[in-house]
């Protein structure tokens, strides 16, 4: 049960992450609609674009298998676990957003894609 | 004077993709601990049941951290059209030490050496990515 939970938690992580970067870049939020009067606004038109309604879709999935992780599972295993997407995502951030991830950025990732998996252990 | 603006300008998104990333981690590890603390401290065996789900969202604990991770949701979403998603991933992923801190302080959990270490590989990888640009695609963005 813990490893199907951390697998559905990753796998729709991913696809959300990446729809999230894809859509926001598309139509970016300025600082100034960040303000208190204006934020109903921007909450609206963020709700009518479908790609982030989908992306909030499998987040919500990655939200409710992340409570059933909770409560199976320690903190300290839970939360560090479901950043193994953070060395898929960067791979897919490179082929699929086009991001220019240099050798430095590369190191990182994987360094702390190494610290994932020594956390969960 | 058009360079002059153009830097200030960049040193401007700069320190607001900080100051967001920031608030992004602060509610991640904030609402993550309150998930953790109201589902510690529930009796019911939650099964596969949308229903009971729904209903634990509704005690204090998990609806406070529910609020903030909602908040986490929506500023996370704003930083995504700020910097790359290769950029945020790792930069953010100081929550996860700040969670395993938690959890050993508040809730008594065992940290282990490997978990130090791991912490330790996080930390670093974060300071590679933080030294590179945040936004490697802005050319193209639409704004």
């Amino acid at each position: 049960m813990k490893w199907w939970m951390v697998g559905t938690i990753v796998g729709s992580t991913v696809l959300a992450d990446l729809l999230q970067s894809f859509e926001m870049k598309r139509h970016m939020v300025a600082v100034e609609d960040l303000r208190p009067g204006r934020l109903a606004g921007m909450l609206r038109g963020l709700a009518q674009r479908g790609l982030l309604v989908l992306a909030v879709f499998f987040m919500a999935i990655s939200f409710f298998a992340f409570m059933k992780l909770l409560s199976v599972a320690d903190l300290s295993f839970a939360v560090p676990v479901t950043a193994a997407s953070v060395a898929l995502e960067t791979v897919l951030a490179r082929l699929v957003l086009r991001e220019n991830v240099t050798a430095l950025r590369w190191a990182g990732a994987l360094s702390v894609a190494c610290g994932v998996a020594l956390l969960a252990m | 004077m058009a360079g002059a603006v153009a830097i200030a300008g960049t040193r401007r998104v700069d320190l607001k993709t900080k100051l967001l990333t920031l608030f992004v981690v602060a509610t991640n590890v904030l609402g993550n601990f309150a998930m953790s603390w109201g589902m510690k401290h529930q009796a019911v065996d939650l099964g596969l049941s949308p229903l009971a789900y729904i209903r634990l969202i509704f005690t204090p604990w998990v609806l406070l951290g529910t609020l903030l991770l909602i908040l986490w949701l929506l500023s996370r979403m704003t930083l995504l059209g700020w910097a790359d998603l290769s950029y945020v991933l790792p930069v953010t992923s100081i929550a996860y030490v700040a969670s395993a801190v938690l959890g050993k302080v508040f809730f008594g959990e065992q940290v282990t050496w490997q978990r130090w270490l791991g912490t330790a590989f996080i930390v670093v990888g974060i300071i590679f990515v933080g030294l590179t640009a945040a936004n490697t695609t802005r050319q193209e963005s639409a704004r």
